[in-house]
């Protein structure tokens, strides 16, 4: 009896749920409410689903995926849209009309306002005979215009498509700023591929020369390894790289490193083979490990160790950092990753900006340190996400 | 010592293996502090004895055995298709998955078809299918006990339950690569040795005919230990002696036998569980001869094939695994040697099988023919070695329960924290005591199917979901994310349907209960089916950069084609 009474709860859970998901997806999420509120949820719903389009900026393949979706908003018979100098997408009856839609534009978007046009056509029952041009502006710089084509431009039309168009030019600027952050992570990139040059180039430089007598074979092994760090550290393409990728050439950072410091500077390993294959930003754990090592001979007793760990944890990979150097006072962490705090390295601030962008915030470097204690940096970093390839 | 006691300290001792291995494999994979060794991939060798040892599960070490034992030849389609579908594995899916660099079916769901909502009606379905998965590892793991021990079932399931889910949540199985590959090995040892003295001891006893005509007799004098009450089916009368009330004729035809000791006279003919029919050695040793009252036996065949062939592809702890490699042609070499080793332990289980119908047929009588390959060191060898040899195939099964469950309860709790709960179970502890909670529960109440059967139905379910997805979104441009989710809920939805109606007992005889045991003929068709036509029918809805990802799909990654970003 117990059997069944599981079997049939397990039968209700796997019948029902995916039933429930596939009736959402197809259905969507029903109406509640007074006509207005109706008419008010079905306008704000068509309005969220022209905008992941208009979210990419005006170039014709956003404006073909988003026309439809603003002609339902509007309720009008046609609608096109133009950037300042072609049709980007008509959508509607009446097809013929597009061909002249560019040029019906041009007043709107000389004047920067609103117009109403009147649509030459020989067909007296022609549902696309007015036409209501209002620009598109940004930064107060016409970009384009939104048409919206009837039978006749009442006032309704004319304020509604006015209100269209400004929302349009809202989610444009959105566009802008989008593209502007990624040019900021891309700067991010580039700025710590600057960052990491000078000083470590000039000590790794002196610490190779100094074997160039005793050691010639060495030091022609350093000098390699040397120009296979700054080949990968400067490479210009790509975002993100393989785990394994990363770990190579920190170790060849280290082996410089050690090459100088000799004994003092202490590494250990351990990395779970599973992860290797893991994309990882480019760039994320060098700075780290570089503030590690810095931090881990710069106080105290001359000499420190360096751990980095990386393991599995299911969907996750983790990956940590650690030194047992002097440590520093966690409200100064804080400070310096909220980009407060003045710092001559901007290492750590940079890979947990960049961490955030792509993974999300839950995904920001979490930083173990207090005075004396030294530090333990951890990155968690999902296996798999949208759009993250190593390259 | 007494047998007991062995079989006691052969668990013990996996069980401790496993959590310690849990807690410092880390270490003990990775001591170098040499960066290249550490930072060198897995060998595709390596690898492939981890996707062995995890995937060899109850199923392989203990199931199949007691599958050939009651039903025959036909039965050797199951470990012929579990190795098989690494064959399907490696022609359709290994390599373009490894390139789609998706770690699990969902992640696959999502970059194949930018689809969200896809996406989560997939994860939906591999938590179900880690879940049936799951459920006869853990009833194996009650029998096992139950039998060699004499604990009561439910004991073994909550032992490995607890032991799984402590390791999974407590952090273990961090680096699992080496602790799967050691398991493989120590899997194919406590399987394969104790098959060769035992085919040894055979010899010793003169080799006696496997198939025999007459069927399965009582070779000599047997006390038969019955816990619960069975009917049984007795084809000739026989006088057995009840314990503690005397001798008692058993007349031809069905008899409900008592629980208690019962002890047959040598030579008498077993009489059969009521669900197992009695089968004369031509015909247990003939294909397609409905050995042990399977009806409809071609037809079981086929959908058998079918759902093990393509369902490998769908289990959620494989594909997994094939996310180590590094690259795609990697993840073929590793698919080959995976073959390799499977073939060669999958012939091992069948020697059990078949030495169980002469040595222990009174397995036959109590129904617990799952439990043949450790009951036969005691009836063939007896004495210390049948003890050490048995505690070392006690040993293998609790290795078997292990990692097949510490594998499929790490990627059910993945799933469950990333994608079901999201936002609302954030823990993956939490999560990981959830995903152990409910297969425990079904094993305890669905304990008398066969381990071997429940596993087809996990891998029916696969191959009615995740093969459809996978194979139409690696080699068919026109999937589109209705489509997927249309074939996902019709394939899934018809085989959780069978699953569970079969679970449930709903159907025992005739073409109802051949459709619902093996239902992959009838799914998978419908699934591929579905999938296609919605496709066509929303055409319009197929991702625009489709080109792109079948270029990086297919592309090799040396013709560094593929998605720059």
């Amino acid at each position: 009896m117990g059997r069944s009474l599981v079997v049939v709860l397990a039968l209700a859970v796997v019948l029902v749920v995916p039933g429930v998901v596939l009736y959402r997806a197809v259905r969507g999420r029903r109406a509640f409410g007074s006509v207005a509120e109706i008419a008010t949820h079905a306008a704000l719903h068509e309005a969220s689903l022209a905008a992941p389009a208009l979210r990419s900026g005006l170039t014709e393949q956003a404006a073909a995926r988003s026309a439809g979706h603003l002609r339902t908003l509007l309720g009008s018979a046609a609608v096109a849209l133009t950037d300042t100098d072609r049709l980007l997408a008509w959508e509607g009856s009446n097809a013929e009309h597009a061909d002249a839609a560019h040029a019906l534009a041009a007043p709107a978007l000389r004047g920067a306002r609103t117009t109403v046009e009147r649509v030459a056509c020989a067909d007296p029952d022609c549902p696309v005979r007015s036409a209501v041009v209002c620009p598109l502006v940004l930064d107060d710089r016409v970009v384009g215009t939104l048409t919206a084509y009837d039978a006749l431009a009442g006032p309704s039309l004319v304020r509604a498509t006015a209100e269209v168009a400004r929302w349009v030019s809202g989610q444009l600027e959105l566009a802008e700023l989008d593209e502007s952050r990624a040019r900021l992570a891309e700067a991010q990139v580039r700025a710590l591929r600057a960052q990491i040059s000078p000083h470590f180039v000039y000590n790794a430089l002196t610490a190779i020369a100094s074997f160039v007598r005793t050691d010639p074979e060495r030091a022609r092994e350093l000098l390699l390894e040397f120009a296979d760090f700054t080949r990968y550290s400067s490479r210009t393409h790509g975002e993100f790289t393989t785990l394994a990728e990363e770990l190579r050439s920190i170790d060849r950072y280290l082996l410089l490193e050690r090459a100088r410091f000799g004994d003092r500077l202490q590494v250990r390993l351990r990395v779970a083979p599973e992860v290797l294959p893991v994309a990882v930003p480019y760039l994320c754990l060098q700075p780290l490990v570089e503030n590690a090592v810095q931090h881990g001979l710069e106080h105290g007793h001359g000499s420190g160790t360096v751990t980095v760990v990386a393991e599995d944890d299911g969907a996750q990979c983790r990956i940590s950092v650690e030194d047992d150097g002097a440590g520093s006072d966690p409200e100064r962490v804080r400070a310096i990753l909220a980009g407060t705090a003045e710092t001559d390295s901007m290492g750590l601030a940079n890979v947990d900006a960049r961490l955030r962008a792509v993974y999300g915030d839950e995904h920001g470097l979490l930083v173990e340190t207090a005075l004396g204690a030294g530090t333990k940096v951890t990155l968690r970093i999902p296996k798999w996400t949208a759009g993250v390839r190593a390259s | 010592m007494t047998s007991t006691s062995y079989d006691v300290v052969a668990v013990a001792a996996v069980v401790l293996l496993t959590l310690g291995i849990g807690v410092y494999g880390l270490r003990l994979a990775r001591t170098t502090s040499d960066f290249l060794v550490a930072s060198r991939a897995v060998s595709p060798m390596w690898n492939a004895s981890a996707i062995s040892g995890e995937y060899l599960s109850a199923a392989s070490f203990l199931g199949i055995a007691g599958l050939v034992l009651a039903y025959g030849a036909d039965m050797l389609w199951y470990p012929v298709g579990f190795v098989a579908g690494y064959l399907v594995l490696l022609l359709l899916v290994a390599a373009p998955l490894r390139r789609s660099g998706a770690y699990t079916v969902p992640d696959f769901a999502e970059a194949r078809l930018a689809s969200p909502a896809v996406r989560r009606l997939a994860s939906l379905f591999v938590v179900a299918i880690g879940w049936l998965y799951l459920v006869p590892q853990l009833q194996g793991a009650g029998l096992t006990l139950s039998a060699t021990t004499g604990a009561p079932v439910w004991v073994g399931a909550v032992l490995v339950a607890v032991v799984v889910t402590v390791n999974v949540a407590g952090g273990g199985m961090r680096s699992a690569t080496f602790v799967q590959a050691f398991q493989y090995w120590l899997k194919l040892t406590a399987l394969a040795v104790p098959a060769l003295f035992l085919l040894l001891a055979w010899q010793g006893d003169g080799a006696p005919d496997l198939a025999a005509p007459a069927g399965p007799v009582f070779r000599e004098t047997t006390s038969v230990v019955l816990d619960d009450p069975v009917r049984v089916e007795v084809v000739e009368p026989v006088t057995v002696d009840v314990r503690g009330s005397g001798p008692r004729l058993l007349g031809a035809g069905e008899q409900l036998l008592p629980s208690g000791t019962l002890v047959f006279p040598a030579g008498a003919a077993v009489p059969h569980i009521d669900r197992i029919e009695r089968a004369t050695g031509d015909a247990w040793a003939r294909p397609l001869s409905g050995a042990g009252g399977l009806d409809h036996p071609l037809y079981a065949t086929y959908a058998l094939v079918l759902a093990t062939f393509l369902g490998t592809m769908g289990l959620p702890h494989v594909l997994v695994r094939f996310y180590t490699n590094p690259d795609g042609a990697a993840a073929r070499r590793t698919t080959l040697v995976v073959l390799g080793l499977l073939g060669v332990f999958y012939l091992v289980p069948t020697v059990y099988g078949a030495l169980g119908r002469l040595y222990t047929p009174e397995l036959l009588l109590t129904g617990r023919t799952d439990a043949v390959v450790l009951a036969l060191p005691g009836a063939l060898i007896g004495g210390l070695g049948g003890d050490l040899l048995e505690a070392l195939l006690v040993a293998g099964a609790f290795a078997a329960f292990l990692s097949t469950s510490s594998g499929l309860l790490v990627s059910t709790a993945g799933v469950l924290v990333q994608d079901v709960l999201r936002g609302t179970v954030r823990d993956f502890r939490r999560a990981a005591v959830a995903a152990a909670a409910l297969p425990l529960a079904l094993a305890l109440a669905a304990s008398s199917l066969p381990i071997g059967q429940v596993v087809g139905l996990a891998f029916a379910m696969a191959a009615s979901t995740f093969c459809p997805l996978l194979v139409l979104g690696i080699w068919w441009r026109g999937l589109t994310a209705p489509g997927a989710a249309a074939g996902l809920v019709a394939g899934g939805g018809l085989s959780a349907a069978a699953v569970l109606s079969t679970l449930a007992g709903l159907a025992d005889r005739g073409w109802p209960a051949a459709l619902l045991a093996q239902p992959a003929a009838w799914t998978v068709p419908t699934a591929f089916a579905v999938m296609v036509g919605v496709s066509l029918a929303t055409r319009d809805r197929v991702p625009a950069d489709v080109g792109r990802t079948m270029l990086q799909l297919h592309a090799p990654e040396s013709l560094g084609l593929s998605l720059r970003r």
